[in-house]
């Protein structure tokens, strides 16, 4: 294969941690030969080399948080064949997303001294509300193994096989008692999309959410068993609002969720 | 007339900002570090949580450095709710937090630092060339991983970190095999020292306050006493509690990231300051190979900070394998914090430096304040500083292109490994001269 036939691979970060291309660095053994089947065309994070598009892949990562990441978004959608957002922060919105059920500028104010300074757009939104997008793959962070999938199958030129089932799957396949039903510890494994490998109950602790909603999500039946397990209901809402909070959000808008977005009276600071 | 040049991104850091040079007739009028981060608002959305979350949710400042901020984060919330957590339990976190050296340090060496010394634009390019070395560099970040992934559950974002201690807790088989994986690494990274004290370093000295935290008898990583090593002065430390009377933040209107100042100077944390603060702690043979590697008590020189790291390696990676050899399962996985009224402090040495957390709880563990101070918006001070004496010094010279000082001008900052996470993408480097530049 000559240099100009490899697949042009281009890494683009909005709001995040990082942590998500981070993850293409933490693949060691994968990272070299990967080098040889892509051409890596665009990755700041790592390379100085900056190519122009267009590219054949674009992974994003991070959420669109002011007007002119919403701008850029959309020339790099344009540039980009196939186009994969990773990450929580880049398919929900991310922790960021808290700020969509609150007051900005109250937010700007507890950071900031000087909050004329600062740009920034009241809601935190992931990569698919401002443009189309091929695959999303979920995980705060994402999961190495899910990522290498996406590029080879990408490579292969087929589906990549990414399950939407959810975490109670993953710990009955890793033979994990569950931790609900021996210690009745709060878990959010029934509607965590898997990935993680079950990572949380095999350390004996509830699932959290960071991978955000499965494919089948029942939350009237999720929420009592929580209360059930002795969270309150501000607690509930804890779990549910931390790094995918939009996304868990848009299943709470049944009778027995509780859909109050502000934080409960007497905890507002 | 002002010329204003736009010559391309600055890569290799973590996240994104730009770099804005004036020069005039031949002089450097002003150096700014510009962060773009669009906020994030941690410190807003941490009030009205329990005192068990900062943890999980801090780390979500920094997918590069997520056990810095669980391990600042627990030590806040547990200071504020008069809670200790010693003995083997200290002792892993101190072992987690190594793992996270390795993994961070030689990240930054290889894959980021690297290349500019052997005239890359990439590791990968630059594995064209050292594969060997690449290939050992990525080796050591494995090792790296491995302590994160068996203590934390994974590398990015751990999840068995809890205030108290952790969810479970290894067996002493399981840090045996790990050990077994440690070893090969420690002798990597003793070659990966070697290779990197044979780089060439330009002269240049970082004359801010050095700024670290001590311990009486080791080199602190996950805890101690904020100190303070001025230039050309003797050293003072503050009681933590005090942090921030002395560090105080301010915005600068071209820049998200706030900069913060040490009683009034500029400071810098990270590597150089840790090495000059506790270099003399590190154990005999580290001594002995920093020795090789040129190192000789405090160094100023930020492109050296590169063999400091990779002296950190070796010696987290020694300090590892001795805690692994002196493990004793703890009885309980964590220590019961329970909640009271109160405000706590927590300081720990990111690979990137001091990073400081301070939480206000309720009676109930609810979070009714925070603050974050994370080590690059201490060090922005620092960097603009060595970015305007290192330009400075090279138009002092013969003449410089424009794309040579871009070049010089991203080296001197990618020198501090600044961790600009979170912020938006384009790194434009903009240098304005005037009709003599």
């Amino acid at each position: 294969m000559t240099t100009q036939a490899r697949p042009r691979l281009a890494v683009f970060k909005f709001a995040s941690c990082d942590g998500c291309q981070l993850t293409l660095l933490d693949c060691e053994d994968e990272l070299l030969p990967l080098a040889g089947e892509v051409d890596i065309a665009y990755f700041l994070e790592a390379s100085s080399a900056v190519e122009p598009g267009p590219y054949d892949l674009a992974l994003v990562d991070g959420s669109i948080t002011t007007a002119e990441d919403a701008e850029r978004i959309r020339h790099i959608r344009a540039e980009s064949r196939h186009l994969v957002s990773i990450g929580a922060c880049a398919t929900a919105g991310g922790v960021q997303a808290l700020r969509n059920f609150a007051d900005v500028a109250e937010f700007r104010d507890i950071v900031y001294a000087r909050p004329e300074y600062i740009e920034t757009l009241a809601t935190s939104t992931p990569i698919a509300a401002h443009v189309p997008v091929d695959l999303e793959l979920q995980g705060c962070p994402i999961d190495r193994g899910q990522l290498l999938e996406v590029i080879t199958a990408f490579l292969a030129g087929r589906k990549p096989d990414i399950p939407r089932h959810s975490v109670c799957f993953a710990c009955k396949r890793r033979g994990t008692p569950c931790v609900t039903v021996a210690h009745g510890t709060p878990c959010l494994g029934p509607v965590t999309h898997a990935g993680c490998g079950a990572l949380c109950p095999s350390y004996g602790r509830g699932c959290y959410g960071c991978f955000g909603p499965s494919g089948s999500v029942n939350m009237p039946a999720m929420i009592p068993l929580l209360r059930s397990d002795g969270l309150s209901d501000q607690d509930v809402l804890r779990l549910l609002h931390t790094f995918n909070v939009a996304a868990f959000a848009e299943l709470e808008t049944t009778e027995e969720a509780p859909h109050r977005w502000a934080r409960p009276e007497g905890e507002r600071s | 007339m002002n010329r204003v040049l736009r010559v391309g991104a600055l890569a290799r850091v973590e996240g994104e900002g730009a770099l804005h040079l004036t020069i005039d007739d031949g002089t450097v009028t002003a150096a700014r570090l510009r962060i773009f981060e669009p906020p994030r608002f941690f410190e807003a959305f941490l009030r009205g949580r329990r005192h068990t979350e900062p943890p999980d949710l801090t780390s979500r400042v920094c997918g590069i450095c997520p056990v810095a901020y669980q391990m600042s984060a627990c030590r806040a919330v547990e200071d504020a709710c008069g809670v200790t957590v010693d003995g083997q339990l200290a002792a892993l976190r101190r072992l987690l937090y190594c793992g996270e050296w390795i993994e961070s340090q030689t990240l930054h060496i290889h894959l980021l630092h690297a290349p500019d010394f052997l005239g890359q634009d990439s590791a990968i390019q630059l594995a064209r060339e050292h594969r060997a070395a690449v290939e050992r560099g990525l080796r050591i970040k494995q090792a790296g991983n491995a302590i994160v992934e068996l203590l934390g559950g994974r590398s990015i974002h751990p999840v068995n970190i809890r205030v108290g201690g952790f969810h479970r807790v290894p067996g002493r088989a399981e840090l045996r095999a790990l050990a077994e994986r440690l070893r090969p690494a420690r002798d990597d990274a003793l070659a990966a020292l070697r290779w990197v004290a044979g780089f060439d370093f330009p002269e240049a000295e970082c004359q801010a306050d050095l700024f670290a935290l001590a311990e009486p008898d080791c080199y602190a990583i996950d805890g101690g006493t904020p100190t303070v090593l001025p230039y050309g002065q003797e050293r003072r430390a503050f009681p933590l509690r005090d942090f921030t009377a002395h560090v105080v933040e301010e915005q600068v209107p071209y820049s998200h990231a706030l900069h913060a100042r040490l009683d009034g100077r500029r400071h810098l944390c990270g590597s150089l300051a840790r090495y000059a603060i506790s270099g003399h702690l590190l154990p005999a043979p580290v001594r002995q190979a920093a020795r090789e590697a040129g190192l000789d008590g405090e160094c100023r020189n930020p492109y050296r900070s590169i063999v400091i790291r990779a002296v950190e390696v070796l010696y987290a990676l020694e300090e590892a394998l001795r805690l692994i050899d002196d493990y004793d399962p703890p009885p309980r996985p964590a220590v019961d914090v329970p909640p009271r009224a109160g405000t706590g402090h927590g300081a720990t040495e990111a690979p990137r430096g001091m990073l400081y957390h301070r939480y206000a709880l309720d009676a109930d563990g609810i979070v009714t304040d925070a603050r974050l101070i994370p080590p690059t918006s201490q060090n922005q001070g620092a960097i603009e500083d060595d970015l305007r004496r290192i330009v400075q010094h090279r138009l002092t010279g013969s003449e410089a292109t424009d794309t040579e000082l871009t070049r010089l001008a991203e080296r001197a900052i990618r020198n501090h490994d600044p961790c600009i996470s979170c912020s938006a993408h384009f790194l434009d480097l903009t240098v304005e001269r005037g009709p003599g530049g």
